[in-house]
């Protein structure tokens, strides 16, 4: 019997080839956003109304990844939006080595913004890094205020969080700020929004505070609005 | 569940090292696995049995020894461990904290039979 040292992370191989996508957006000055939640928070009509919100001021890309259906991709398409659909079979979330697959065929040297909208799961998508520059993490306020408790290594590492919906929370509020205090707990230092894409409450904070991302990403890019 | 894909690297990782000193098989993997991970231990011993067939490892132990979760403040210096509730403001000044160890998933050491030449029979 042999011992070999071996002292290699098991996630190694994932994150090599998000350095690679990483150094490839940073060449482009693309903003690259990993948008990840539980299924139905909402991301897809968030990403319908920042896209909105942002038409005429920045050119935005989209991959989506699901396991089953282009049925997002379609919907982000209806909006006039460049999109790629990534079916991921049984997978739960999705790898570096996926995007860097998506992005021989699907062209992002003439984008200012480039969204990845990742397989609805608050757990597995948190351990593996796409080469994004940027983590949003949504959560509706209707999936109960004790999110970021149980998922805490997701809520952890987003650099922003969104809570959903807030139209459907309490009219106390209350729910709302046991959501944004827990929130706080896991995550002290991320930007926090808290909007309903339905009414377009704080979507506005949200759109120009993302608006201005791109712009340091990539100041040369952006039209005037 | 993402542990089947996380199995199949331990295994893949292991079997290139193993190969590399010219292995036979391998009879045991040790991982260090973060308490700040989104691996459940059981989970990853069953994705295992499953991930090891087949291959050098496929009668491999797979030991787990899990690494707790240590944090600290880059204000005030306190350094906690174990870290209960997942609170990640500094109990004394309130500025986040941060995460200095829990975070990975470390293949440690392999242990392998080599192969035996037979200088005489």
């Amino acid at each position: 019997m042999e011992r070999i040292a071996v002292q290699t992370n098991v996630l190694k191989a994932n994150q090599e080839a998000a350095l690679e996508n990483r150094l490839s957006f940073e060449r482009e000055g693309l903003l690259v956003m990993n948008l990840m939640s539980g299924p139905g928070a909402g991301k897809t009509s968030l990403l319908e109304a920042t896209i909105q919100a942002l038409r005429g001021q920045c050119q935005i890309g989209v991959i989506e990844g699901d396991l089953q259906t282009d049925l997002d991709a379609e919907r982000i398409r209806a909006l006039g939006v460049r999109a790629f659909q990534i079916n991921t079979g049984t997978m739960c979330h999705l790898d570096a080595r996926m995007i860097s697959r998506a992005l021989q065929e699907f062209p992002f040297d003439d984008l200012d913004l480039l969204v990845i909208e990742n397989v609805g799961n608050l757990i597995c998508p948190a351990s593996y890094d796409l080469g994004e520059g940027l983590r949003v993490v949504l959560c509706s306020v209707a999936e109960g205020p004790e999110k970021p408790k149980k998922y805490p290594v997701m809520f952890h590492k987003a650099d922003v969080i969104l809570l959903n919906k807030i139209d459907l929370g309490m009219p106390s509020g209350e729910d709302q700020r046991e959501l944004e205090k827990n929130v706080r707990d896991v995550n002290p230092r991320a930007k926090v929004f808290a909007i309903s894409c339905r009414t377009g409450e704080g979507l506005v904070a949200w759109t120009e505070w993302l608006t201005s991302a791109v712009a340091i990403q990539r100041p040369n890019r952006l039209t005037a609005s | 569940m993402h542990e089947i894909s996380v199995a199949i690297s331990i295994v893949e990782i292991a079997e290139a090292n193993a190969r590399k000193q010219g292995a036979r098989s391998i009879q045991l993997i040790k991982l260090v696995l973060g308490e700040f991970t989104t691996i459940v231990q059981e989970a990853l011993e069953f994705a295992f049995e499953i991930a090891r067939q087949d291959t050098l490892a496929a009668h491999a132990r797979l030991v787990i020894e899990i690494a707790p979760m240590v944090v600290r403040c880059l204000s005030c210096g306190v350094i906690r461990s174990p870290v209960r509730d997942i609170i990640l403001s500094c109990p004394q000044c309130g500025l986040p904290l941060e995460i200095v160890a829990g975070e990975d998933i470390q293949l440690e050491y392999i242990e392998v039979e080599t192969e035996n030449i037979a200088w005489s029979v």
